[in-house]
Formats: structure tokens, C-alpha cells, sequence
């Protein structure tokens, strides 16, 4: 089967070859270069130039039109109407641009094809022309540049300092929530806290003494394991995991000691859920952590996005402007979920790290909130 | 390079392998990034009929990924490194090393009069560098673990621990070394053009008289060698952090359930390095391309290419600026906002020069006396590319915007044509316009004018969709979008994308039987096929050592007189003295 593939291609390539040969000796024989661009071929192609053109701008026309629909999820938050809005007037203009310029380079290339013995116009410079469109770009760039920055600045420094604080935290390939609890502080974390049902490693006195206990237990069972076994190899191994254990004992009992007893106390409260939940018309703030690699924590319908990056601290302020359930209505979809996908490439299952969202009325919030259990009691 | 320095005798080895001859040596580079831009592009199509159909089983795939894709259905791994190294092969080793090394090469002694390069020697290495990095990272797709998967801009932690990703054990080392090995061959062949083009100029030929093609690859090589190396520096902390248990990418990770031994480190730190190279290389990529066509666009509208001096200016201009963009590639990393202020406002700057190129090349056009050979045609679908990425450039570059489409397809689609299409564009018409000067014979118009409109439908048809599907939210790198129900009325068009592509990419045969037919069986080409004005179609058709059999010609104007009122002809080369009270321009 194979070899009659390649066989139908080696025939099909002699082929072509042969034709052309045909061509070329036809050529020859009247006596000219099958290869000379004729006044025929510069009417043809010319021609061909202005059609790609209208075919060009009405499938783009048409594409916009017909997925319409598709484009830019409703925007559900306080900031998303504003960058939409600042979208619409950036698309509006590189759209005029570019229905101006595509038929007009078409249109040239159409309108000046050559014609044998016809002479082009020697023009080589215009100031005047070249200094309109410099500045003219300039100016709607200024437009653009201002109104950008305004945006942008207005997203990353609201005015309004007060927001919920939540913890969102990435690992290859899952996403959890961290929320700070009545007091509204979460309490500090580190990776080399994480264990048990301490998954984020926030540092408190109970998650310290919890931590402790299972490591006691880990050099118990290994130091019991090397009484019984007599196998010196492995029980080498186990001494040298009994140490890395002991290392890690000492480090997190100095990680509480080094965290300061506010810090401690306002961890105590915390809690951690696999769910996003979120009152509407409440600024709040997403804290991003990651404990392997960066991942990029996206929310199109919030118009949200920013890298998790291990060892550092990001951060995005927004309000959510619609519950799920209004936007369930809204979408005419009784499945409608808000979600938070994983937008940096992190691994063989990237495409599917995913969190669902849920964004509530306040009073929903406070009851789904007061029905979690804090960390402290998880612990106990 | 001296008079004398005439025959001497070769054999095949010294003529055709290790060949010391500008000419030769460009051949060398373009072969091999044929070769390795077919290699990138079947990469492609199976990623695409992966992700266009996700639940399908592809037997080809089954052909040639073997065990990594069972049953003709992709490993997600595989897939990550499939897209990693397609990025890599098509933006390194095919748009940077194989359109700069081979016009570099092959046009710059020629159109400024020279013997051959400053050093034939180093030229040679250059080559050499270039074809033991392509081996290496040809190697890499062998190794059992697979090959880098982290993206072509290798971002760690993901990288630098195999824990995270089976790509980057020896896969990702062996890049690593590649691309080592690229960037030095890079750095001698920039050097080699910067010393060429600034000491080698013949008699007469002023900077104010170099055609656009000599200064597009003047600024490009300057780029190159700034940019590059700091490429080699982030390589290099890698490399430390990988094998040395240094912290300087890497702090607090906790994977497989071992906290590893990193403090202090960031990611972010890797970044701006990789972006101080990474953004300038798009203009490694583009300027040649629009240096290429600039000359081409001139001669075959049989028109001086319109404001020459600020056609230079704007390449001086995009070349500053793109040293002082890098951070739009990481509006949403974390770093200062105050920074994403600053670097929108300076990336929409250059919207400024490049706007100013689009409309002199359109200019240009205006009351020409166009021919339509298959180089202009592709120069015309560049202007057109060109036009359409640069546009939505200004989206992308807008930190605000950019939040919600970074990463998405939108990103995909808008460097795909404004950086790859445009680059591969202006890299065949160099190939249609300059074949006769390599391999004396002419290619095929015919053929060149299907390889042109199927190439043009086939890549509009794939990439232009992409924006669409951006905006929708549709993340790139997956490996398959059926895990979001957001995601599911995207099908269509991902199945438009794959199938335009298709296209597209069969396309590429054409232009690949055009080539070596022609090299072989084309019709012997005349001295100076496409009445041009420029010194390389006033050497022989048959290469000699040397380039002119005689002295070197002289040049007395600038290289852009066409149609120019009073002449004869609607061509006066270089290298024609001025009449009595002729202008020169």
C-alpha cells in the first residue's frame, strides 16, 4: 500500500516534469522565454488581484457578521465594559485602515498593470504627502495611547482600596481558593508548609503542629521499618529519608517561629474550598500563587487575566457585575458556568485545568461562606 | 578582498561542502532551511488535525509519531511538543538563519560590489554552526522522553524540571545546546555582514546609494548581534539552573511531592531576557523580508521606490524602537503596571515607521508599470500581510486589550501574519526574483503563479479565522478544546483553519518541484532577467570566484532610476556614469 503511494507520487512528479518540458520546447520553437511575464499575464494576474481583493474583504465582512455571536463572552465585570469599550473603538479603527488600504493596494496593482512599452511615472518622494501620513497615524495613535493608559491604569489602581481578599492558587493541574475569613487577611503561606489537608501551606500554630505530627509519624514508621527489615541498602535509603524528614521538621517548626503572631492569628480563619465564589457588585481580589510552574489564571467573561508565578505574588482587583444565575437567563443556557481556565502552557493536561466560578447575591455568598469550614477546624 | 584573488582550482568537497563562496554558502542555507521549513510546516498539519479533530484517529499520525501517537491519536505531551518545536524551527531556523543567511549572502557582496565576504572563513563556520544546530535539534525529536515542550520561548520552571513536563529532561538540553550553537553561528554571520557592508562597498557606492535590500540586512545584522547574545545569557542561567542547582529562574516549587532546594530565583527574570531577544528577532524576521521586496516592488513597477530616505528612517526607526518593546509580551506576568504603561506606549510608537513603509510601498504602485512576475506577486501579498497583522498589532500591543486576548489565538493569528506570513512571503519572492542569479535558469511562472494564489488563500484562510476565535476566549497550546462548553460552537471554524491549512501547506509542493526542477532542467536564464538596476545582474550568469571577471564596476547613481524622464531605457543600472547634465537623485 505505502509503496503504491510513493510509486502514484514519483509518477505524478515525472509527469508534471514532462509537461513542462513540453512547454518550455514549444517555447523554444516559436522562439520565445515561456517564463517572459506578457502583457497577458499582467492582465490576467492584475485581474485575479482585484478579485482577491473583494474576496478578501467580504469573507472578512462575512466572517464578522456570521460569528458574530461568538465574539467577546458578555463582559461581567465593572472594568470588562470598559475595556469592551476601548476594543470597539480600537476595532472600529484598524477596521477603517484596513478597508481602506487592502482595496486600495489591490485596486493599484489592478488599476497600473503593465502594458508592453508603456512608461511608468518617475515619482520619487513627496514631503508633504510623507509628512501627512506620519503625522496622521501619530495623531490616532495619541488617541489611542491616552485612552489605553486610561483604561489601564484605571484596571490595576482602583480607587476604592477595599476588596475581599481571596487567594488563588495553581498547581499542574488543578486550581484552589483560599478565602481570608471574617477578619478579610489571609494568612501567610509556603510551599514547604504544604501536607495533609494543608494543601497551600499556610503557616498557622495548628497547621504547624499538625505538619510536625505527620512528619513524627514518617520517621517512626521509617525507623521501625529499618528495626525489621535487614536489608542494608534500603535501610540506608530510609536513614537518609529519616534525615531529609528531620530537615523538614526543623524547617517548619522555624517558619512558624519566624511568621508574627498576627500573621499566624489571621490564618486561623482561613479557609480553602476547590470553588470560586463570588458576590456580585463586591470589589474583590484575586492574590495568585503557583507552587510548580507559571500558570496563567484566565477569566474571559470577567476580562481577567494574570500569570501565577512560583516564588512571587501577583494580584488582580475587579467586580463581578453578573451572578451565575442572571447570566444563565441572560445566555438563554441553563448550563452556563463562569470558569477560570489555565492560559499558560503547563503540561500534558493543560487544556483542561479548569475552576468553576460562581458569582452570587451577597446574601447567597455569606450563606454559602459561613457553610465552609475553616482550615483551623479541618485540622483539629 | 583583492583583484587577484582569481581561480584557484576545487574540488567538490572545497566547491560544493565546504565552500568558502558567498554564493555557494547561500545555497547552503536556503536548501536547509527548506528542508527544515517542510519539516516545520508537517509539524503543523498534525498538531492541526489534532486539534480540529480531537476524537478522530489520524493513521498518518500513527505513520510518523509511531508510539506517541497510538491508534492515530496525538499524546497530549506530544502535541505540546510538536507546537514547541514547530515555533522554534519556523521563527530560528528557517525566518532568521535561512532568509538572512541566504540573501544576506548572496546579495550583499554582489549589490554593493564586493569579491565576496569580509571573511569567506568565517562565513563558512557560520554555515557549518547553523547545519550542526539543525542536526541537534533534528536529533532531539528521536529522544524517547520527546522532545522541548514548553513552548518555543521556553519559559521556566516548566523547562527546567522534567518533573513537570517529559520534554524537558534531554529534549530540552538538546535544544538548549542547539540553540547555543544557532546563536554564535548567528552572531559571526551578523558580524561578517556588518564589516562587509561598511568596508567593502565598491568605488561610488556611498551608504546614500545602498539599494533598501543592502539596508534592511545592514540593521538586521546590527540587531542581531545586540539581541542575540543576551538570548545566549538566558540560555546560559538555564543551563545553570538545570544542571548547576543555581536559583536564578527558580524559588519555592514544590513538585511531585518534594519541595526542590531553589530560593530566591524568578521566572520573570527569564522572561525579560528571552523578550530582550525575542521582541528585536520579529524584526530580524521582518526587515530582510521588507528589504527583499522593497527591490523588488521598485523593479517590477518599473518605478523608483517611493521616499527612499525615509524608507531608511523608518527601518532606523522600527530597529530603535524594537529594542524598547519587549515587555508588551508580559502585560499580564506581574510585573509593575507602571512598565505596561510605559512599553504600550512605546510598541504603538512603532505603528508610526511601520505605517509609513505600508504607504510608500502602495505609493509605489501608483501609476507603475506593474509586472506581475511570481516575485511581485508575493511582494504584493507581503504589503498586504503586512498591512493585516500590523493592525491588529495595535490591539495586542495595548496592555488593557491585551489582557483579555493575551495568550488566546488572536495572538496566534496576528504573528502568524504579520511576522511569519509576511517573512515567508518575502522570502519566496526572493527566491522567484533571485533564482536566476543563483542557479542561472529561471523557474517556472506558471507554476510560481498557482504556488502564489493557493499560498495566499490557503494562509489567509488559516490564520485570519485564528482572530476570531481569540476573541471568543479559545486559549492556545491546548491540546484539545472539548474540556469548556464555552468552547464547543468553535469547532467550525478550528475545522476551516485545519482544512485552509491543508491547502496551504500541499501548496508548498509546488513551489518545492518548481525548485529543484528548475535547478536542474529550467530554462537558461539571460544576464539581467527582470531589467534591473542593481550591481548583482551585472556579474555573469555562470558564478565565478570573485563575482566580475574584470575590475569591479563603479556606481554613479543611487539604485532606483527607473522610467526616469530622459533615458532611453526604463532601466539605468548602477553602474552608469550620469549624462551631461543629468540629475543624479
Amino acid at each position: 500500500m505505502n509503496f503504491l503511494i510513493i510509486a502514484l507520487i514519483v509518477l505524478a512528479v515525472v509527469t508534471v516534469a514532462q509537461i513542462l518540458r513540453v512547454f518550455e520546447l514549444s517555447g523554444k520553437i516559436n522562439n520565445q522565454d515561456i517564463n517572459d511575464v506578457t502583457d497577458e499575464d499582467n492582465d490576467r494576474q492584475g485581474k485575479y488581484l482585484l478579485a482577491f481583493s473583494f474576496v478578501f474583504v467580504g469573507s472578512t465582512i462575512a466572517m464578522t457578521i456570521g460569528w458574530w455571536d461568538l465574539l467577546l463572552p458578555y463582559a461581567s465585570s465593572v472594568h470588562g465594559e470598559k475595556v469592551d469599550n476601548l476594543m470597539a473603538i480600537s476595532m472600529i479603527m484598524i477596521g477603517v485602515v484596513f478597508l481602506i488600504t487592502q482595496p486600495v493596494l489591490f485596486y493599484f496593482s489592478y488599476k497600473y498593470r503593465g502594458v508592453n512599452g508603456r512608461k511608468a511615472t518617475f515619482y520619487a518622494h513627496n514631503t508633504k504627502l510623507e509628512f501627512i501620513w506620519t503625522v496622521v497615524p501619530a495623531l490616532a495613535l495619541t488617541v489611542l495611547i491616552s485612552y489605553g493608559l486610561y483604561v489601564w491604569n484605571g484596571i490595576m489602581d482602583p480607587e476604592d482600596k477595599d476588596s475581599i481578599q481571596v487567594e488563588v492558587y495553581a498547581k499542574q493541574f488543578d486550581w484552589t481558593a483560599r478565602y481570608a475569613g471574617a477578619d478579610n487577611k489571609l494568612g501567610r503561606a509556603n510551599v514547604r508548609m504544604v501536607g495533609g489537608i494543608n494543601s497551600l501551606g499556610v503557616i498557622s500554630t495548628s497547621a504547624k503542629d499538625a505538619r510536625i505530627a505527620d512528619i513524627d509519624a514518617d520517621i517512626a514508621m521509617m525507623k521501625q521499618q529499618i528495626a525489621e527489615s535487614s536489608n542494608a541498602i534500603k535501610n540506608a535509603k530510609r536513614e537518609k529519608t529519616i534525615a531529609g524528614l528531620v530537615k523538614s521538621r526543623k524547617t517548619v517548626i522555624a517558619l512558624e517561629l519566624q511568621t508574627t503572631p498576627a500573621d499566624l492569628k489571621n490564618a486561623e480563619d482561613d479557609i480553602v474550598v476547590k470553588e470560586l465564589h463570588l458576590p456580585v457588585g463586591k470589589q474583590v481580589q484575586l492574590n495568585f500563587r503557583s507552587q510548580d510552574i507559571i500558570h496563567s489564571a484566565y477569566m474571559p467573561h470577567f476580562r481577567v487575566q494574570m500569570n501565577c508565578v512560583p516564588g512571587a505574588h501577583t494580584q488582580f482587583i475587579f467586580i463581578p457585575t453578573q451572578t451565575t444565575a442572571e447570566m444563565k437567563e441572560q445566555e438563554n443556557n441553563p448550563d452556563f458556568e463562569f470558569i477560570l481556565l489555565c492560559n499558560k502552557i503547563c503540561g500534558a493536561a493543560h487544556y483542561n485545568m479548569q475552576m468553576k466560578v460562581v458569582v452570587e447575591t451577597e446574601e447567597e455568598y455569606n450563606k454559602w461562606i459561613s457553610e465552609q469550614q475553616t482550615l483551623t477546624a479541618s485540622l483539629n | 578582498m583583492s583583484a587577484e584573488h582569481g581561480h584557484h582550482e576545487e574540488n567538490f568537497v572545497t566547491k560544493y561542502i565546504f565552500s568558502m563562496d558567498h554564493k555557494m554558502i547561500a545555497k547552503q542555507f536556503l536548501v536547509t532551511a527548506i528542508i527544515m521549513a517542510f519539516i516545520g510546516m508537517a509539524m503543523s498539519l498534525f498538531f492541526r488535525l489534532q486539534i480540529a479533530w480531537p476524537e478522530e484517529g489520524f493513521p498518518i499520525l500513527e505513520t510518523f509519531l509511531g508510539d506517541w501517537a497510538p491508534d492515530g491519536q496525538m499524546d497530549p505531551n506530544i502535541y505540546l511538543a510538536l507546537v514547541t518545536i514547530h515555533g522554534t524551527i519556523m521563527v530560528f531556523f528557517v525566518l532568521t538563519a535561512g532568509l538572512s543567511g541566504t540573501f544576506s549572502n548572496l546579495l550583499i557582496p554582489l549589490q554593493i560590489g564586493a569579491r565576496d565576504m569580509a571573511s569567506g572563513f568565517l562565513n563558512m563556520v557560520s554555515y557549518w554552526l547553523f547545519f550542526i544546530s539543525s542536526v541537534i535539534m533534528l536529533i532531539s525529536l528521536f529522544v524517547e522522553t520527546g522532545p522541548a515542550s514548553a513552548g518555543w520561548t521556553i519559559y521556566p520552571p516548566l523547562s527546567a524540571l522534567p518533573q513537570a513536563i517529559p520534554g524537558s529532561g534531554l529534549g530540552m538540553t538538546l535544544w538548549l545546546v542547539s540553540m547555543t550553537i544557532f546563536v554564535i553561528s548567528s552572531s559571526i554571520g551578523s558580524l561578517n555582514y556588518i564589516v562587509t557592508i561598511l568596508n567593502l562597498r565598491t568605488k561610488g557606492m556611498a551608504m546614500s546609494r545602498l539599494p533598501l535590500t543592502m539596508w534592511a540586512f545592514f540593521v538586521t545584522a546590527v540587531i542581531g548581534v545586540l539581541s542575540f547574545p543576551v538570548l545566549v545569557a538566558a540560555v546560559l542561567l538555564l543551563i545553570f539552573d538545570r544542571s548547576m542547582a543555581t536559583s536564578f529562574y527558580l524559588s519555592d516549587i514544590l513538585i511531585g511531592g518534594e519541595v526542590l532546594n531553589f530560593q530566591g530565583g524568578s521566572p520573570v527574570l527569564y522572561e525579560h531576557l528571552f523578550w530582550f531577544l525575542g521582541h528585536p528577532e520579529v524584526y530580524i524576521v521582518l526587515l530582510p523580508a521588507l528589504g527583499l521586496t522593497s527591490e523588488i516592488i521598485s523593479t517590477n513597477s518599473r518605478k523608483p521606490i517611493f521616499g527612499y530616505k525615509a524608507m531608511i528612517g523608518s527601518i532606523l526607526g522600527i530597529a530603535f524602537l524594537s529594542f524598547i518593546v519587549w515587555a508588551h509580551h508580559m502585560f499580564v506576568s506581574g510585573m509593575s503596571p507602571f512598565l505596561g504603561g510605559v512599553f504600550t506606549f512605546t510598541t504603538l510608537l512603532i505603528a508610526i515607521p511601520s505605517a509609513v513603509k505600508a504607504f510608500n510601498y502602495i505609493t509605489t504602485l501608483w501609476k507603475g508599470n506593474l509586472q506581475f512576475t511570481p516575485a511581485m506577486m508575493f511582494s504584493i501579498g507581503l504589503v498586504s500581510t503586512f498591512i493585516t497583522g500590523g493592525l491588529t498589532g495595535l490591539i495586542l500591543g495595548d496592555s488593557a486589550l491585551d489582557i483579555n486576548v493575551h495568550d488566546t489565538y488572536f495572538v496566534v493569528g496576528h504573528f502568524h501574519i504579520v511576522m511569519g506570513l509576511s517573512a515567508v512571503f518575502g522570502m519566496f519572492a526572493g527566491v522567484y526574483h533571485w533564482f536566476p542569479k543563483m542557479y542561472g535558469r529561471m523557474m517556472n511562472k506558471k507554476l510560481g503563479y498557482l504556488h502564489f494564489w493557493l499560498t495566499i488563500l490557503g494562509a489567509y484562510g488559516t490564520f485570519f479565522p485564528m482572530h476570531y476565535l481569540g476573541l471568543a476566549g479559545l486559549p492556545r497550546r491546548y491540546y484539545s478544546n472539548t474540556a469548556f462548553p464555552m468552547f464547543d460552537n468553535l469547532t467550525d471554524i478550528n475545522e476551516i483553519v485545519t482544512i485552509c491549512a491543508i491547502v496551504g501547506g500541499l501548496a508548498q509542493f509546488i513551489f518545492l518541484f518548481n525548485y529543484f526542477y528548475s535547478i536542474f532542467k529550467g530554462p537558461k536564464a539571460t544576464q539581467n532577467p527582470w531589467k534591473s538596476n542593481t550591481l548583482e545582474w551585472t556579474t555573469p550568469v555562470e558564478h565565478i570566484h570573485g563575482n566580475w571577471p574584470g575590475a569591479i564596476p563603479e556606481v554613479y547613481r543611487w539604485p532606483y532610476d527607473y522610467s526616469k524622464p530622459g533615458a532611453d531605457d526604463d532601466y539605468i543600472p548602477q553602474n552608469v556614469p550620469l549624462k551631461d547634465g543629468e540629475e543624479a537623485h
